[in-house]
């Protein structure tokens, strides 16, 4: 190949840093379009069943903030469609009639959320109540269909199937074994609870915020439960899906294993490493569990892992420190949250209500970040833990990348242009809470979002009717 | 070698969402253009107000005909996908830029309460409605051209920066321009808003006419820069080109003379502007590329066209009766806006709050902490016994 001499010339360390910036990013909006709406449509549940307002309220205004995030994610999805191109037209001229099947998929689930997400906002006025909830239904469903066919692809780049190569073009596909490759039952799950306990605990963590400053009445107790309860629910199910995963890729991609557990070489008795810096051949400041980690792996202290000695250096992932710290970082989040869950599930068994002492509430407010930090740190685990491969033992991130140039430009506007939709995302939602708490009804009805419940069209007063006028605001309530 | 015909019936499905993107995008990119010529703050409010209204609910959707069209052409024609994102990495990445700025804009304008952070965030979203559809016609261009190398090393400035290329580009920016005041002057109308009526005419008319002459000025250079392509477009394409030139003076005439049905007059900028699209599509065939990429050799393997099929046919299936409920729901009048959220604020605000709730009489509590301290016991007993089988084994 001619290219090859040219291809190597490339450094791919800003595609990879774009890559994984946008995604980083993208990942925190997708699970709320995964797991707000379920969120959002039990509170409605709540108010419906038995006719409680304060849930109503609750559901109403989480589905205007849906609305933001969903519109902020649209944009940041199509930008990762078009980098999966822009960046690795290696892997897209190779592979994209494999890899692109699931992301079809998707495309088709991302539509069913649009139009739904559309019924969903616009109807809460004249849909009956329980109609309107159904409405919400296949928000949900798209939702998790939706993840589970992105995820399935990136299970694809962990465990390719589904396809023959000869003299390194493709030349069949099976778009069923695609999709479901050997990773999809475990990383599609596991993303899909991790999107309820991101989304679940940082809801809760807001309104653990209003309890804190003595904000203690019905609304916000149910705006902490709810959210509180069904990533309560997703958090042990989390830890225990981590530990099959674990044990799946000892199996599956045992030097990502190695590199998460610092195995230099394939050995029983092989000591689990809590904390500690790899460097040239030590551990420093890491503390070892005597042969747990062959217990993890297989149950036995004389099970056999695979160490990173088993492939020539130019095959193991780089930054094994940052692989293992990463998977202690997520490890250690989720056994917090499971622990702040159970807390709060032993209290209410006990006695039935609610547990909202700050000794509680402190570390349920941050809950929500520490989820989004285990993600993001489960992200780096598994994508860096795959390097230098970017298809695993297929392709090499170093034949995929774009040879263009100008990666470096575009890494650095998509920095800056990111920290302005993250300060979108957190700042839309903050601005309209400001408003919630001090405005008056009629402000709150004058408020627009994107494709959310909008004014109806009465005077050409522009874009935005500033809410500071009611009058001028064209919402007055056209009941029937 | 021919094509296979899941490999036509793939391209035409993404040539016809290519059309359905210029048609609905196009008339989305539109209203930020006019909204950028609006003119003052005052002067602009009405029309920006207008476009603001009828943007607002589909601006979504928009996104997911991209989304499609990207996947489609990877999943089906992945040499040309990787080598079009190779070769035309700059217009490209631009056009991301203003689609990522849109967004932005666009979250943020409607929540922007000061009247200067309105004026900043409606000039982003307006500005890079105007960048978004020029690139994307620039790449368009340099498709068409067959200026795009099969293999490409990095970046190719020469072709998307060829005048047919550029001018595509200008001819995007009208087209969408035109759109979009077409379908603004039935919105206004809709509404009863003479002014705005008028308004949009006379600016769906200048847009109409100035994209029948960056058409004609492509189509003049197409000869010396796109010989294969004018060969086809004068040829065997020569119905579709003059079926769209035909919609598109029947929709000037309409519009000067005020003469026009609503759905009419929709339908027919939609087959001006489809109908070109389909022309292009049809011209290329059977190339990707013009002459350098032939469909047969571009095309992925039967497997993956074949499940874009099956993904057409559900998208259909699946999302056609969620358009229909959405539609069904709209002409009931049942999507309005939200009521006045005060009557839920009241019945949540006050309350008395005794931090405990009226609780079913929890069991005591001793008979809890034992069922518990049983459980664990329980639980403990199962795992030691897991482990020690497999110790055993």
């Amino acid at each position: 190949m001619g290219t090859v001499a040219h291809v190597l010339a490339v450094n791919p360390v800003p595609a990879r840093s774009q890559m994984g910036s946008s995604l980083g990013f993208h990942i925190i909006l997708a699970c709320f379009g995964i797991a707000l709406a379920a969120v959002t449509m039990t509170a409605e549940w709540i108010g419906i069943r038995r006719g409680d307002a304060a849930a109503l309220l609750l559901a109403r205004r989480w589905s205007k903030v849906m609305a933001v995030l969903v519109a902020v994610g649209a944009v940041s999805g199509t930008v990762l469609s078009y980098e999966m191109g822009l960046l690795w037209p290696g892997l897209m001229g190779r592979f994209g009639a494999a890899i692109g099947f699931p992301f079809s998929m998707e495309g088709i689930f991302f539509f069913l959320e649009a139009i739904f997400v559309g019924v969903y906002l616009y109807g809460w006025q004249r849909l009956p109540p329980w109609a309107h909830w159904w409405s919400g239904m296949p928000i949900v469903a798209a939702g998790i269909l939706g993840a589970m066919s992105v995820v399935a692809a990136n299970s694809w780049m962990n465990s390719p199937a589904g396809y023959t190569l000869s003299h390194g073009k493709i030349t069949s596909v099976d778009p069923w074994s695609v999709f479901f490759s050997a990773s999809t039952p475990y990383e599609t799950a596991h993303m899909v609870l991790a999107a309820y306990m991101v989304t679940g605990f940082l809801v809760a963590g807001v309104y653990a915020v209003g309890l804190l400053r003595g904000r203690r009445d019905r609304y916000h107790r149910l705006g902490f439960a709810v959210p509180f309860t069904i990533a309560g629910i997703a958090a042990p199910l989390q830890v225990m899906m981590g530990d099959i995963i674990a044990r799946f890729i000892a199996h599956n991609q045992p030097v990502k294993f190695a590199a998460m557990e610092y195995v230099t070489d394939t050995a029983r008795d092989v000591p689990e490493w809590v904390g500690g810096i790899f460097i040239n051949g030590h551990v420093y400041l890491g503390a070892a569990i005597p042969a747990f980690d062959s217990i993890l792996a297989g149950f036995s202290p004389h099970t056999r892992v695979i160490g990173w000695d088993s492939v020539p250096p130019a095959q193991r992932p780089p930054l094994v420190t940052l692989i293992h710290l990463s998977f202690d970082l997520m490890v250690g989040i989720g056994f917090f949250l499971f622990a702040l869950a159970a807390w709060q599930g032993w209290w209410w068994w006990l006695h039935r209500r609610l547990l909202l002492t700050p000794w509680f509430l402190v570390p349920s407010a941050v809950g929500g970040v520490a989820a989004i930090t285990a993600m993001e740190a489960g992200w780096v685990v598994t994508e860096v833990g795959r390097q230098p491969w970017i298809v695993y033992r297929v392709l090499l991130v170093s034949q995929a990348v774009t040879p263009s140039s100008g990666v470096p430009v575009t890494l650095a506007v998509i920095l800056v242009l990111y920290a302005i939709l993250t300060a979108v995302s957190i700042g839309v939602p903050v601005v309209m809470s400001r408003r919630w708490r001090q405005g008056t009804a009629a402000e709150e009805e004058a408020e627009q979002v994107p494709y959310g419940p909008s004014p109806a069209w009465a005077s050409p007063a522009g874009p935005a009717p500033p809410p500071a006028a009611p009058g001028a605001s064209s919402g007055s309530p056209q009941a029937p | 070698m021919s094509p296979s015909p899941q490999a036509i019936a793939v391209a035409a499905i993404l040539i016809l969402v290519i059309a359905a993107y210029a048609l609905f995008g196009g008339a989305d990119f539109g209203g930020g253009i006019w909204d950028l010529l609006a003119g003052s703050a005052e002067r602009g409010a009405a029309p920006r107000g207008l476009i603001d209204e009828s943007i607002t609910p589909v601006w979504e959707a928009n996104h997911v005909w991209l989304v499609f069209i990207l996947v489609l052409t990877w999943t089906a024609f992945p040499p040309a996908f990787a080598a079009i994102m190779t070769a035309l990495f700059v217009p490209l990445s631009l056009s991301v830029l203003g689609i990522v700025l849109r967004g932005a804009g666009f979250a943020f304008r409607h929540t922007a309460q000061r009247l200067q952070m309105q004026r900043l965030t409606g000039a982003v979203f307006a500005a890079a409605s105007l960048i978004t559809p020029f690139f994307m016609g620039t790449v368009i261009g340099a498709v068409a051209t067959g200026q795009v190398p099969v293999h490409p090393a990095g970046n190719v400035l020469a072709a998307w920066t060829s005048p047919t290329a550029i001018l595509t580009g200008f001819l995007f920016v009208a087209a969408c321009a035109y759109v979009s005041a077409v379908f603004l002057v039935l919105e206004a109308r809709q509404r009863g808003l003479k002014d705005l009526v008028r308004y949009f005419s006379l600016r769906a008319t200048a847009a109409g006419v100035l994209t029948g002459a960056l058409a004609g000025g492509t189509f003049a250079a197409l000869p010396a820069s796109a010989p294969y392509l004018y060969a086809r477009l004068t040829g065997i394409a020569l119905p579709l080109v003059a079926i769209s030139i035909a919609a598109g003076i029947a929709v000037l005439g309409m519009l000067r003379l005020r003469r026009y049905h609503g759905l009419f007059l929709r339908v027919t900028a939609a087959i001006a502007v489809a109908a070109v699209v389909c022309g292009w599509g049809l011209a290329q065939y059977p190339y990707v590329f013009p002459t350098s990429l032939p469909l047969a050799t571009g095309s992925a393997p039967t497997g993956s066209l074949e499940a874009e099929l099956v993904v057409a046919g559900l998208a259909v299936l699946l999302v056609a009766p969620g358009f229909a409920l959405l539609y069904f729901l709209q002409q009931r009048r049942m999507l309005t806006e939200a009521e006045s959220d005060a009557s839920l604020r009241l019945a949540a605000q006050p309350e008395p709050a005794p931090p405990g709730q009226p609780a079913a009489a929890p069991a005591p509590a001793g008979t809890r902490i034992t069922t518990a301290l049983v459980l664990a016991m329980v639980a403990i007993r199962a795992i030691r016994d897991a482990f020690s089988r497999t110790h055993r084994r």
